[in-house]
């Protein structure tokens, strides 16, 4: 048998193996250090606030025209909302639904589908961006949600708009929900819509009432939206990030 | 034996933390795109059957799980690899190459943009250490001789050679290195920020230009891959240079600032 002795080419490309292994076994225990993920997290607040300062209140995203749609427009999520009384309202075709607009306003409201197309409309063609990374132009109309909040009138005390949605992503768990702050609940482009490319909101893309904030990725756009309601501070709903995937890791401000 | 201070403390610290950074960036980027496995070229794109490029994994005829990569119409076996990995799991990219190992897209996300922060920091730093020092003037602007093709080629020559300089030829930069640094700096890096901006929807917002730069956000993201590539092929193309240029004496030089000139040999 040959007598091997290392030469330092040999111990090199070992050490550098060796210290690799080790340094993604200190990435994954410290992805799960708690402390360690308060730091990663800082940089969300960064974002927020230099995203902020750089891009107008009002700054529009990027409208685009009927050539540019996708051949379909992709669902993500929830398919159709499991339960017995969404079932129920889809089959009357919503014409019992009802959005409920409550919390820090000065006229809560309900509001029933043939309420909301009666209120003016906006219609925008916009590129969904979803967290994995693909995109999808649709065209969107619905009523801005400014002007619901006009109507129902906001406290002063309001910071945060929250929806409540119909579906459950796991059977038996909470309810989807999502939130936003003020800049982008009264930014133009923000509506609640009715409609996906001239036809009423396909089951599987949120029917009968999604959101839509152009700027911010796709889970940000909650579908199946069922009740609206205005808070001071998102701590006490569901899991207390402010929203269904924030309490599971994802960044509630979804800018980027 | 000659030795010589050839880093400055700055340009130390900047470069493992810049290490540090890349390393970081590249291997949680692939864990985001892990998420979608597909590229395109547009504005738009969803659906992987329309993707320019994608790495996904099927049955074979026998019954198991081949990974393919596929790259317009043609198709690369890169089981074990790409698709399927080394442990049978269906992933893009193998937990060896992605942070964190396991598929955790949200975790991804925040350790890609906690370094990206720090990455744009400490790069910035870079730049304006080096405009101050004089730094990118005086060792990575190749002068007008350098440039000259008679120059380049024999640089060239000696690269494919593995033959490296000694003595005083060996305190700067050659003429190929400059290039490549100032590439890197100047076109790569600036690529790669303004291609990853361009895939936030509140910046397109606020920054349109961004999507016309790169014509849409999808070849944004395409390019953002690419650059990737390009970055990982020059740090494999570094880490060899340093291996046959002498690792120890490289790397102390880039720890302490203490650099041995190799001696010239007698030809």
């Amino acid at each position: 048998m040959k007598h091997r002795t290392l030469t330092r080419r040999q111990m090199l490309i070992r050490g550098t193996v060796a210290f690799g292994g080790l340094a993604l076994g200190a990435c994954d225990r410290l992805t799960n250090s708690p402390s360690f993920a308060e730091v990663l997290r800082s940089a969300e607040q960064l974002t927020y606030r230099a995203q902020r300062a750089l891009v107008g209140n009002n700054a529009l995203a990027r409208e685009f025209s009927d050539d540019d749609l996708s051949p379909t427009f992709r669902s993500n999520g929830t398919d159709a909302p499991d339960s017995e009384e969404y079932r129920r309202l889809a089959q009357a075709h919503f014409q019992d639904w009802q959005l409920k607009i409550d919390g820090l306003v000065a006229l809560p409201l309900n509001l029933s589908l043939a309420a909301m197309r009666l209120m003016p409309a906006r219609t925008q063609i916009t590129r969904h961006d979803c967290v994995e990374g693909w995109s999808a132009i649709g065209k969107w109309t619905g009523v801005p949600l400014a002007s619901v909040l006009n109507v129902a009138r906001l406290s002063p005390r309001a910071r945060f708009v929250v929806f409540h949605c119909a579906d459950s992503l796991e059977k038996g768990e909470d309810p989807y929900y999502e939130s936003i702050d003020l800049i982008d609940a009264l930014h133009p482009q923000t509506i609640l819509a009715y409609e996906l490319n001239g036809r009423a909101l396909p089951i599987a893309n949120g029917a009968p009432l999604r959101l839509r904030v152009e700027r911010q990725l796709g889970y940000k756009h909650a579908k199946y939206v069922m009740r609206i309601e205005v808070v001071e501070h998102l701590n006490a709903i569901q899991g207390g990030k402010g929203g269904y995937w924030e309490d599971r890791g994802y960044e509630w401000y979804a800018g980027i | 034996m000659l030795a010589i201070y050839r880093h400055t403390l700055a340009t130390r610290l900047l470069h493992w933390i810049n290490a540090l950074c890349v390393f970081v960036v590249l291997m949680s980027g692939l864990q985001i795109f892990n998420a979608h496995p597909n590229l395109y070229w547009g504005k738009s794109g969803a659906d992987p059957e329309l993707a320019a490029f994608e790495i996904t994994s099927k049955n074979s005829p026998q019954g198991d799980r081949v990974g393919l990569l596929r790259a317009g119409k043609h198709q690369f076996n890169s089981t074990g690899v790409l698709g399927v990995s080394h442990d049978g799991s269906e992933r893009a990219f193998p937990d060896w190459a992605t942070i964190p190992g396991e598929r955790f897209l949200a975790a991804g996300r925040r350790w890609h943009f906690f370094f990206a922060w720090l990455l744009v920091i400490n790069s910035a730093v870079y730049f304006a250490v080096s405009l101050a020092r004089g730094h990118l003037k005086r060792d990575l602007l190749p002068t007008r001789a350098e440039l000259s093709p008679s120059h380049l080629i024999r640089d060239f020559w000696y690269h494919l050679q593995l033959k490296f300089p000694s003595g005083e030829a060996a305190k700067h930069y050659n003429p190929l290195q400059k290039i490549t640094y100032l590439g890197v700096l100047f076109i790569l890096a600036p690529t790669i920020l303004a291609s990853g901006l361009a895939m936030s929807p509140g910046m397109d917002a606020g920054f349109p230009w961004l999507l016309d730069l790169f014509a849409g956000r999808q070849s944004a993201r395409t390019v953002h891959f690419i650059c990737a590539a390009l970055v990982i092929f020059f740090i494999a193309v570094h880490l060899i240079m340093v291996l046959l240029a002498g690792p120890l004496n490289e790397l102390r030089s880039m720890i302490t600032g203490r650099y041995v000139l190799p001696a010239k040999k007698n030809e």
